[in-house]
């Protein structure tokens, strides 16, 4: 090869590389392990790590814990999916294509909105693509975040605004858990109200409300959902008059991973769909006239327009996409309102637990889908390391999130919770030893 | 019906095994479903009495009805439409579509990563927090920067968590400077990510030999701009020789350089974009790290700074207790002048953890092997292949070269045509039409995956190709001929826009 090349030796294939900033020592990394090292090392270090396997698990805070049928990974295992790359190439891509479009009737059918696109990286840069996205739309400026909204996702909204003329409005929560009305917040400058359903105290907003607050000034409404099972049970957020949809579908089929690789979605109405950031599929058809899929409307994004362009996204969440789509075809339309009301079922008797239990509270009122607030007497911190004692991941100290309301744990209950854990969980945040 | 039409009807492969197969929807029959659910332990309740019958939807509108062997069927046929690495050469310019080793994919999946909570105590999640702190000082050491942060999701996530961080740097000094440069060789992203962040983008035009020039960036290197942001070897597949001296030029001036990771896997151990001049820099850990690409991610795009920049990383950041090996480590949120936070926990760990394993694999010595394997096969392909096609920048390249169809120019063939005739011979074509300052670009990135007869088979193909542009024209133009879809209608799909699937009215 290198005779083929002209040159005599490796060394000489990097001429251009000036002798002076040549890496002259090798590199300080670990020695070369074989595979056989790898996993010993690697399956110790992940058996330092907690997990809803090996727990009875009752934390969520916008990551769920849901059982995933085995087919999802059978599926996501095969190479053709994941050893493959953006579908540029449409006529060796129409797997992945039609797996998007199918992804994306979903996702419309589920929000009650028009178009979906082809995944964002997850929740949180969702929401903040989604705010962009309606002061694009509006040209105005300023954004009225709920307080209820995901606390991270909060944060990641700021710091993507934090570079343009944004300005952010606090919209505070009424002490039922949910959003206080928005009457006085928004104005002719709102380009949106962003809601979160149901909101980070678990608590069921009223979408309809706040879509007619925000249209009374001509504002957007952007609907966040960070728990996408409740879109089973609740009325879709576009027909309660919600602009633009977005969230995390973690929950279809995606391990919790540590929080990662995750999977943001983002829906609107087809009046918007030029504003709309990441990769869509539209359907079209070959020199034969048989139904293909390819990407389209590329001239929003950046390799057409550049510094014009409605996102920077590029690469997104394709493989999470997929396993979503599988996981949403194995439970259809009649699995996926079962699990959905499983989930309502266990959290009601643990509602219903809570509410029997003396030194127990529910420091909120509103409805609740799988996630709720319990008030604790004494330590939170001590009442989540006696659940831990009972093997039991007890849910989130809402102290650094909601100091007001005393010492509370943001509790969730999915399908994976049995009725004797949830007992026992009530029995440790109650004050019992194991 | 011709014999050969009723052979092709037979059940519901058009041709042998290669089976058409319809929408998910298409295949739905009622009172399907494809999981199941343990009998209930706790009362049922009643949605409507819980939550009010008027908050709740009355139909799934857009879900299947599926058993599991259909679910099964269909994505396993939809699987059979794809090209990908494991199936053969996928010579993606600047994509690095490098063999994903399948030990990764199994650790990735060991529940302690797969199925742990990034809100769990600290305490539970030592494992975690070791590997990321280990993986930010292996990145850190492979690019020769300070400190590294993995949140960002993906490259160009990356890109805006760099340019973020540049912002601020500047802000907190008191200088308000509204541009950045960037070459015409620069990804789309690089000026996206910079208008995002409220900058001025001038581009800056490469010389006649393909590099940039550092008088270039004098006449434009002004105390308003932020930043260069420069992808080094460029898209073009060069090393940009200048670069130490145009740092200089931009540092002397205040200015940063940001370095685009994507083209990193050239660099492996040969020289470190940290002792070029680069103060921020992204990795694509679906490149050089070999974490799958996924059909289009999930990637990462961690970061890597100079310790000027470091008070401004995301947080949190991961920090080991007591500074001794054995003391544990926690997350770090007490930086006041961070950027902030970019994902909602921290990152695409999957991927981490994929990267991680990776560099532990190869160590040192095959890491630099990567590099010189890339090359080598970059070099050997443009070698083999000048003369034929026309080497607009005929120098020697890094991990890729660029080609364009100049050379073709009197058959009517084009790039294009090139490409999907490339896909008749088993092959993913190159990334084409970019860079945009060449003409007619087949940008191909061959990584050191490839073996000689793998190469030396992909190089027939495309001389046969340029032989076909000559001798049959119009096998070339109307290729593919051998997909389950013929070239697709991408104007009718953007004029008419279908973008979801909706049930025919009954007529």
């Amino acid at each position: 090869m290198l005779e083929a090349i002209g040159i005599g030796s490796l060394e000489a294939l990097f001429a251009n590389v000036p002798q002076k900033h040549r890496l002259q020592r090798a590199l300080a990394v670990p020695a070369a392990a074989s595979e056989q090292e790898l996993v010993t090392e690697l399956s110790a270090l992940a058996a330092r790590n907690a997990h809803h396997a090996g727990h009875d698990w009752f934390l969520g805070a916008g990551c769920y814990a849901h059982f995933i049928p085995s087919a999802v990974d059978a599926i996501a295992s095969r190479s053709e999916f994941y050893t493959s790359y953006t579908p540029y190439q449409a006529e060796i891509s129409q797997g992945t294509l039609q797996a998007i479009f199918e992804w994306q009737t979903m996702i419309c059918g589920l929000t009650g909105l028009e178009v979906s696109n082809a995944s964002m990286y997850d929740g949180a840069s969702a929401a903040a693509e989604a705010a962009l996205m309606a002061m694009r739309i509006t040209r105005r400026t300023k954004v009225v975040l709920a307080d209820s909204v995901h606390p991270h996702y909060r944060e990641v909204i700021q710091t993507y605004l934090g570079g343009l003329e944004a300005r952010i409005v606090a919209a505070p929560r009424s002490p039922d858990g949910r959003t206080a009305p928005l009457a006085g917040l928004v104005d002719a400058e709102t380009a949106c109200v962003v809601l979160q359903q149901p909101n980070f105290w678990g608590s069921i907003e009223d979408v309809a409300a706040a879509a007619a607050a925000a249209r009374a000034h001509g504002a957007k409404l952007v609907v966040v959902v960070s728990e996408a099972l409740s879109l089973a049970l609740l009325r879709p957020p576009g027909s309660l008059g919600a602009d633009i949809v977005c969230g995390e579908a973690q929950s279809f089929g995606v391990p919790i991973g540590i929080g990662g690789p995750h999977l943001g979605f983002m829906a609107t109405r087809m009046a918007f769909v030029r504003n709309l950031p990441g990769r869509l599929v539209g359907q079209t058809v070959d020199t034969e006239g048989r139904r293909g899929f390819v990407l389209t409307l590329s001239t929003r994004e950046q390799h057409i327009r550049r510094e014009r362009a409605t996102s920077n996204i590029c690469t997104n969440q394709g493989l999470c996409l997929l396993m979503a789509t599988v996981y949403l075809s194995l439970l259809g339309r009649v699995g996926l309102r079962k699990l959905a009301e499983r989930n309502l079922a266990k959290t009601e008797y643990a509602k219903a637990r809570v509410r029997a239990t003396p030194g127990l509270a529910l420091p909120f009122t509103a409805p609740t889908f799988n996630e709720f607030a319990v008030g604790i007497r004494g330590d939170a911190q001590a009442a989540l390391a006696r659940a831990l004692e009972a093997g039991i991941v007890g849910g989130l100290d809402l102290a650094p999130y909601a100091p007001e309301i005393g010492p509370a744990v943001l509790v969730c209950a999915t399908e994976l919770a049995t009725r004797d854990a949830i007992d026992r969980l009530v029995a440790a945040l109650a004050g019992a030893r194991p | 019906m011709s014999t050969v039409d009723r052979r092709l009807r037979v059940g519901n492969a058009t041709n042998g095994f290669a089976y058409e197969e319809p929408l998910v929807f298409e295949r739905s029959r009622p009172g399907r479903v494809g999981f199941s659910l343990p009998a209930c332990d706790v009362p049922e309740s009643d949605p409507a009495a819980v939550l009010g019958a008027a908050a709740l939807r009355e139909d799934l509108e857009g879900l299947p009805e599926l058993s599991e062997v259909d679910v099964i069927r269909h994505f396993t046929r939809l699987s059979t439409w794809n090209a990908s690495v494991d199936l053969g050469l996928y010579p993606l310019g600047s994509c690095t579509m490098k063999y994903n080793p399948k030990i990764n994919e199994k650790i990735a999946r060991l529940p302690g990563f797969s199925a742990a909570h990034p809100m769990q105590p600290v305490a539970l999640m030592q494992g975690f927090l070791q590997l990321a702190y280990e993986l930010e000082r292996q990145l850190a050491e492979i690019s020769g920067m300070d400190r590294v942060t993995l949140q960002p999701a993906a490259g160009a996530q990356g890109e805006l968590a760099g340019i973020m961080m540049i912002r601020a740097y500047h802000e907190q000094r008191g200088e308000k400077r509204l541009e950045v440069l960037i070459p015409d060789t620069a990804h789309g992203t690089n000026p996206a990510s910079a208008a995002l962040n409220g900058y001025r983008v001038i581009p800056v035009p490469s010389g006649e030999d393909g590099v940039l020039h550092p008088e270039e960036i004098a006449k434009r290197m002004t105390p308003g701009v932020a930043a260069l942001m420069i992808t080094n070897p460029s898209t073009l597949g060069l090393f940009e020789e200048h670069i130490a001296q145009i740092a200089e030029i931009v540092h002397a001036k205040g200015g940063l350089i940001y370095g685009d990771g994507a083209n990193l896997n050239a660099l492996l151990g040969i020289t470190r974009p940290g002792d070029l001049g680069i103060d921020v820099m992204h990795f694509n850990l679906h490149k050089t790290f070999s974490t799958p690409h996924g059909g289009g991610g999930p990637g990462a795009g961690p970061v890597g700074v100079k310790n000027a920049l470091a008070p401004y990383l995301p947080i949190p950041v991961v920090r080991r207790l007591g500074g001794q090996e054995g003391d544990g480590f926690t997350l770090d949120y007490d930086f006041p002048r961070s950027i902030g936070r970019l994902h909602a926990n921290f990152g695409n760990v999957g991927m981490l953890v994929r990267a991680f394993a990776y560099i532990r694999s190869l160590g040192p010595d095959g890491l630099r092997r990567c590099a010189e394997m890339a090359v080598l096969n970059a070099n050997y392909l443009l070698a083999r292949l000048r003369g034929v096609y026309h080497v607009p920048y005929d120098r020697p390249v890094m991990h890729e070269c660029v080609l364009s169809d100049r050379h073709l120019d009197g058959t009517g063939i084009t790039t294009l045509d090139v490409a999907k005739r490339l896909i008749d011979y088993g092959y993913h074509p190159p990334t084409v039409y970019f860079p945009l300052i060449v003409h007619g670009a087949l940008m191909i990135e061959p990584t050191e995956s490839e073996s000689l007869e793998g190469l030396d088979r992909f190089v027939d193909a495309m001389l046969a190709i340029a032989e076909e542009a000559r001798e049959d024209p119009e096998l070339v133009r109307t290729a593919p001929h051998h997909t389950r879809r013929s070239r697709l209608d991408e104007t009718r799909a953007a004029r008419q826009p279908v973008l979801r699937w909706q049930p025919e009215e009954p007529s």
